[in-house]
């Protein structure tokens, strides 16, 4: 019982001390300073863009990992989680090696297209992206498990072809899975900031999002710091709470 | 709009291999034990497994051969599932609906015919409904609404009145009958009910391990079982063995004797209500006399049905009258007769 008590302490404490610590009276100043403004914005556009990169590729290998039976099958499923267990500031050094001027695709990329991707507000995307994709495919592909196969057999006798069954039966009938998956790829992304600093920097209103600011202000602004936390702890009990059927409760794949 | 299909599926651990004809307007009773292969059938009919060997030719077009396969949503054929799978996100109206926009219908068009098809399953007053708010036979009867409103070639039924109570299951096989006589394409029904088979059907096809042991009309079949799930199935004890001039011997010496003079390989069947039983051995003129013990007595109608595990195993049929005086209960032993005029004994 002792140890169980300690360990939800553990848990709540940190974030009661940031609720206790918080500059309550000068909040609206703080959220309302250009850096605060500049980082929030950043925020929520690049993962907004990352989480909508996530679906539109993360959705259709989901559907791959749980409908199509292919030699490898689980080698590419241990694939798809590993930037799940890498740390990531290792995701961002590989995004570099990947995608940096020198890197293996980042080189042709420059030479023939005169692309370049890190430190760039693109960068933050990929970089969010890359950590939060396997959150999405997992939990999509436990939606597509769950959804009985039989409806696409019965919607092809129907007359459906593959693709029309996918898009009026399976995808509709996953979609509260897809949904979930979304808001907790979003999250990921949200608090994405090894990889992000790593593969992006920290340039002020180009890619310096919530975290980052988060960790500059904390040696020079405290209380800017503690009120970006405030935001960010908002946002987090909003996914739990638009979750809570499926997060809470246990997940269920 | 006939069918000819003559095919095998073959798996690691079973094989389907069946051949049988359908004509147009016939309604074909698909029956067998659990495994027998009767969905594997159904599944590589509608286009959803590959067949091995031979091929299905449906209204003169081949549909699967070893090199050809149609898939399932290019060939005519209408599937009613077991547990209905309508789609939970679609009302009942848009399912019935879904076959023929998939096919190119217009949205309108699509739905002034699925409200007709729902209309002549009287369930129109549930168009707007969605499927977790109807009731089993509400259910079922929306998803032949939707196989029907495809306007198939071929319609397939994996056991639609499983799923329901009696009385739903009653009336929904009122329903089909009259809805599958008006049908012009082929129908095949698997069924694990008699009076499924026997009401709807026009033609029986008996499965057991994967390949056809019989077929016939259904009262043929039923008064000459080939199988142990038939017999069971129509209520007949059936025994298998060789008979000589209508005698057919069974271990330990026994025999059970007929009042027909057939020889050679045979099955022999007979009522359960026509074993009578006793608690000593009977005297005078039964010539089927066989010793066993109860195992399990269970209501049947007006009497009560014993099954007994005697040289072979028997049921039988007794009024609650006899059940008192024999003083019959589980474990009991009990003297079986049968009279030699009320079996039937025909070739194997």
């Amino acid at each position: 019982m002792i140890p169980a008590l300690g360990a939800l302490a553990f848990l709540v404490t940190p974030v009661v001390a940031v609720l206790i610590r918080s500059p309550w009276g000068s909040l609206p100043d703080l959220l309302s300073s250009s850096e605060a403004v500049g980082a929030l914005r950043l925020s929520v556009l690049t993962t907004t863009a990352s989480t909508l990169l996530c679906i539109v590729f993360g959705v259709p290998l989901a559907w791959v990992l749980a409908r199509t039976q292919f030699r490898g099958h689980r080698i590419v499923r241990a694939l798809v989680t590993l930037p799940l267990v890498l740390p990531p500031v290792v995701g961002g050094v590989a995004l570099l090696l990947a995608l940096g001027r020198n890197g293996l695709v980042g080189r042709p990329l420059d030479d023939l297209f005169g692309i370049t991707i890190p430190f760039t507000t693109a960068a933050v995307v990929l970089a969010q992206s890359f950590v939060a994709l396997p959150f999405l495919v997992i939990s999509v592909e436990g939606a597509f498990r769950a959804s009985d196969v039989r409806y696409d057999d019965a919607a092809a006798t129907l007359g459906a072809t593959r693709w029309l069954t996918f898009r009026r039966v399976t995808l509709p009938i996953a979609l509260p899975g897809i949904v979930a998956g979304a808001v907790l790829c979003w999250a990921r992304a949200l608090g994405e900031f090894g990889a992000t600093v790593t593969f992006a920097g920290s340039f002020p209103g180009v890619t310096r999002t919530m975290p980052a600011q988060v960790y500059v202000d904390l040696q020079s602004n405290p209380d800017a710091a503690i009120a970006l936390s405030l935001v960010m702890i908002v946002f987090s009990v909003a996914v739990l709470a638009l979750l809570r059927d499926r997060w809470v409760s246990g997940v269920s794949a | 709009m006939s069918l000819q299909a003559s095919f095998a599926v073959r798996r690691k651990d079973h094989t389907t291999d069946v051949s049988f004809d359908g004509h147009p307007g016939e309604v074909l009773g698909l029956i067998g034990p659990n495994g027998a292969g009767k969905t594997t059938t159904l599944a590589a009919l509608a286009g959803l497994v590959r067949i091995s060997s031979g091929e299905i030719r449906l209204a003169e077009r081949l549909l699967a051969s070893p090199k050809v396969h149609v898939p399932a949503h290019a060939r005519s054929v209408g599937y009613v599932f077991q547990q209905h799978l309508l789609f939970p996100h679609l009302s009942v109206l848009e399912n019935v609906a879904f076959g023929l926009r998939a096919r190119g219908t217009r949205r309108r068009t699509a739905r002034e015919r699925a409200f007709h098809w729902l209309d002549r399953l009287s369930v129109d007053h549930l168009a707007h409904r969605r499927p977790a708010h109807l009731s089993g036979g509400q259910a079922q009867r929306v998803a032949i609404a939707r196989a029907l409103a495809c306007e198939p070639d071929l319609l397939l039924l994996d056991e639609p009145t499983a799923a329901l109570d009696v009385s739903g299951a009653m009336t929904l096989r009122t329903q089909l009958r009259e809805h599958l006589s008006g049908f012009a394409g082929v129908s095949i029904l698997v069924t694990h009910t008699a009076l499924d088979a026997m009401v709807i059907a026009d033609r029986l096809v008996v499965l057991d391990e994967g390949r056809i042991v019989q077929t016939g009309s259904p009262a043929d079949v039923a008064a000459h079982p080939r199988t142990h799930h038939v017999a069971a199935l129509v209520g007949l004890n059936l025994i298998r063995g060789h008979a000589t001039r209508g005698e057919i011997a069974l271990p330990d010496g026994q025999s059970i004797v007929s009042a027909q003079p057939l020889s050679g390989p045979a099955f022999a069947t007979f009522s359960p209500s026509t074993v009578s039983l006793f608690n000593e051995r009977p005297a005078g003129s039964p010539r089927n006399v066989w010793r066993g013990r109860v195992i399990s007595l269970a209501p049947h109608g007006d009497a009560v049905r014993v099954q007994l595990d005697a040289v072979v195993p028997l049921l039988a049929d007794v009024t609650p009258a006899a059940l008192v005086s024999l003083n019959l209960r589980s474990g009991a032993a009990v003297w079986a007769s049968v009279k030699a005029t009320e079996v039937t004994v025909y070739p194997a």
